[in-house]
């Protein structure tokens, strides 16, 4: 894990360092005056050793120190940004795998038992579709369909401009927790059709590996054994079979999650949601290259964490490893 | 009838010595008689006929403003030529023929596809093969690489990649789009390589003093590509996405006379959500369909693969 965030940064730096201008124009932007580039050169120690000049940029980012935002909120630092925005993209994340979860698993149990079913076929091509389809054209066909035609959802943003007093930067979460109930349920009516379109994928492939897995499981040898032994069907289907069908889908799960600020980006530009995606997408556009560095090293970071969590879940799961 | 089904199985025995042979041969047996590895061929190769002969089969040229649909296309007030005679889905937001452009169109979404794989294909065989080959710490140094770059979402990566580039053009899309699939690619190979050195023919091969690149190249390659092939056909479907994706952030191709769909979606985005979901409609159709079609057929080869589906 600190080898994968150590190459990252190799990797990253070597990346400043190569973009087109090099990297004071990638900080300053366009239109720096001379005098500013001239400064900047001596301050971030450009013209010192290569290898210095890594341990600078380590320095800096172990101290969370990217930079000022060049054009995406100039004034404010990369930081900054980033902790102000990630509030609203994890509600939108959890929201969406939850959602991606709940229809995925179960769904996939229901295909794996009634394998070459209507129910079973129907859900493969649903899931397919899924994988087919980009997601920022479904994005905009639910915002047209739910948003613009039959006015039921709202179309863009987190929560209409109403008076919502503010404690984590969870909108849903604050509004139950100061029991503004119009202004969590507000801000739900907002997440709802993001969330969908952020859900298609990680459900997809939720869904498919769910049903590989209990296939597979299903023609184990301890399952019969089970049987023969005269437990009862649901404990077998229970402990037995959905028990060890999880290993794959929760590595899956993890997976997906790490993969979710991707569609997130896709997503959030469509709903105008201010989010770490949204906020990505204008960085790229505009060539705010230190907000894009820092966003991208969250990125990995969230996606190595999510993986330990996936490996310590395992434990859990399948006592086998705990015990080994 | 029994007589065939019983030579079948002499074959089979007979080539139980290479037993990836027989499992490739046997899963085409499968495949042949599988509707869903039909239908995904049949889409795809219906695809590739057309984007070879499309210049030949379009009506118009797609690059030209035809003034006729010019002249009923307001933009302002989202007004665009609808269909009429030889314009059978009317005309795009500047006025050019759309289905023809949509039939242009598959060929650039064809190139997209299969360079983008072939170069990931080939960053993965290289990668994959060297760490698993070698194992020890050119291995290790490798795989560390590919999971950096697996921990950055696939888009992500590929915005980053562009970000490189001063201009945006159809090449470095494609390459953005590629240098994403490289690890997906490495990991497989990897993997498939190092049963392989475990199994009984290598044993075999290095007992009997074959040189390590004989052993690698002859052996242990050939053996752990079925897998990496069908990824490849996953990965068609999912650069020609992830192009789009691309597209739709202002990544693309900038210049449209030879049309992409993914950018002719992108290109139609804004005009969804105001009523005309028609322009957009139509390339996101084609590139679910072909997807759809590259999908089947990756997805029915890779169960036929699976020695667990073997009959």
């Amino acid at each position: 894990m600190v080898v994968v965030l150590f190459v990252l940064s190799i990797l990253l730096f070597a990346w400043l360092r190569s973009l087109p201008g090099g990297p004071v124009s990638a900080l300053l932007g366009d239109r720096a005056t001379p005098a500013a580039r001239a400064e900047l050169t001596r301050t971030l120690g450009l013209d010192r050793p290569v290898f210095l000049q890594y341990f600078d940029f380590l320095g800096r980012a172990v101290r969370g120190d990217f930079g000022q935002s060049t054009a995406v909120q100039p004034g404010s630092s990369a930081m900054q940004i980033l902790v102000q925005r990630f509030p609203a993209t994890l509600e939108l994340s959890v929201v969406a795998i939850i959602l991606a979860i709940l229809f995925g698993i179960p769904l996939g149990y229901i295909a794996a038992r009634r394998r070459g079913g209507i129910w079973d076929n129907l859900s493969i091509g649903g899931s397919l579709l899924g994988v087919a389809v980009p997601v920022f054209f479904l994005a905009f066909l639910l915002k047209y369909l739910f948003a613009v035609k039959a006015g039921i959802l709202p179309s863009a943003g987190r929560q209409d401009a109403i008076d919502a007093t503010r404690i984590t930067g969870f909108f849903i979460l604050d509004g139950i927790l100061t029991q503004e109930w119009d202004a969590a349920w507000n801000a739900l009516e907002h997440l709802i059709l993001p969330a969908v379109a952020l859900a298609t994928i990680p459900f997809a492939v939720i869904f498919r590996i769910t049903r590989a897995a209990v296939l597979d499981v299903q023609q184990e040898d301890f399952v019969r054994t089970a049987e023969s032994k005269g437990l009862r069907i649901p404990i077998i289907r229970r402990r037995h079979i959905l028990r060890n069908a999880m290993l794959p889908v929760v590595t899956t799960i993890g997976i997906q999650i790490g993969q979710l600020l991707a569609g997130a980006v896709l997503t959030e530009r469509v709903f105008a949601y201010p989010g770490v995606g949204d906020a990505l997408a204008t960085a790229f556009q505009r060539k705010d290259y230190p907000l894009l560095q820092l966003l991208i090293i969250a990125a990995a970071l969230v996606y190595v964490v999510v993986n330990l969590i996936v490996d310590l879940s395992y434990a859990y799961i399948d006592p086998r490893i705990r015990n080994r | 009838m029994v007589l065939t089904r019983k030579k079948d199985r002499v074959d089979a025995l007979a080539s139980t010595s290479t037993e990836g042979m027989s499992l490739a041969a046997s899963a085409f047996r499968r495949l042949r008689r599988s509707p869903v590895f039909l239908t995904g061929a049949v889409i795809t190769a219906l695809f590739v006929l057309i984007a070879l002969f499309s210049p030949l089969l379009a009506p118009h040229d797609p690059a030209t403003q035809i003034p006729e649909l010019i002249k009923q296309t307001v933009r302002a007030r989202n007004q665009f030529a609808p269909p009429q005679g030889s314009y059978l889905l009317g005309g795009d937001q500047l006025g050019r023929d759309l289905f023809s452009r949509l039939l242009v169109g598959s060929q650039q979404t064809l190139l997209v596809g299969v360079l983008a794989t072939l170069i990931g294909l080939t960053g993965g065989l290289i990668l994959g093969t060297l760490a698993g080959a070698t194992a020890g710490w050119v291995d290790t140094t490798v795989m560390r690489f590919v999971d950096v770059l697996l921990s950055i979402p696939n888009l992500l990566l590929a915005v980053t990649i562009s970000a490189l580039f001063l201009q945006a053009n159809q090449f470095t899309v494609i390459v953005a789009v590629a240098i994403v699939q490289i690890p997906v690619f490495a990991r497989l190979l990897r993997g498939t390589m190092l049963a392989q050195r475990a199994s009984d023919h290598v044993l075999a091969a290095r007992a009997l003093g074959v040189k390590r690149s004989g052993i690698v190249f002859r052996h242990m390659l050939p053996n752990s590509l079925g897998p990496v092939f069908v990824q490849a056909t996953i990965v068609l479907a999912t650069s020609i996405i992830d192009a789009a994706g691309l597209s739709f952030l202002g990544l693309g191709n900038p210049n449209d006379d030879s049309p992409e769909w993914g950018q002719m979606l992108s290109n139609a985005q804004q005009y969804i959500t105001s009523g005309h979901a028609d322009l957009a409609f139509w390339p996101a159709c084609a590139i679910v369909v072909v997807a759809l079609g590259f999908t089947l057929m990756g997805e029915s080869a890779r169960d036929a693969l699976d020695p667990k589906n073997r009959r």
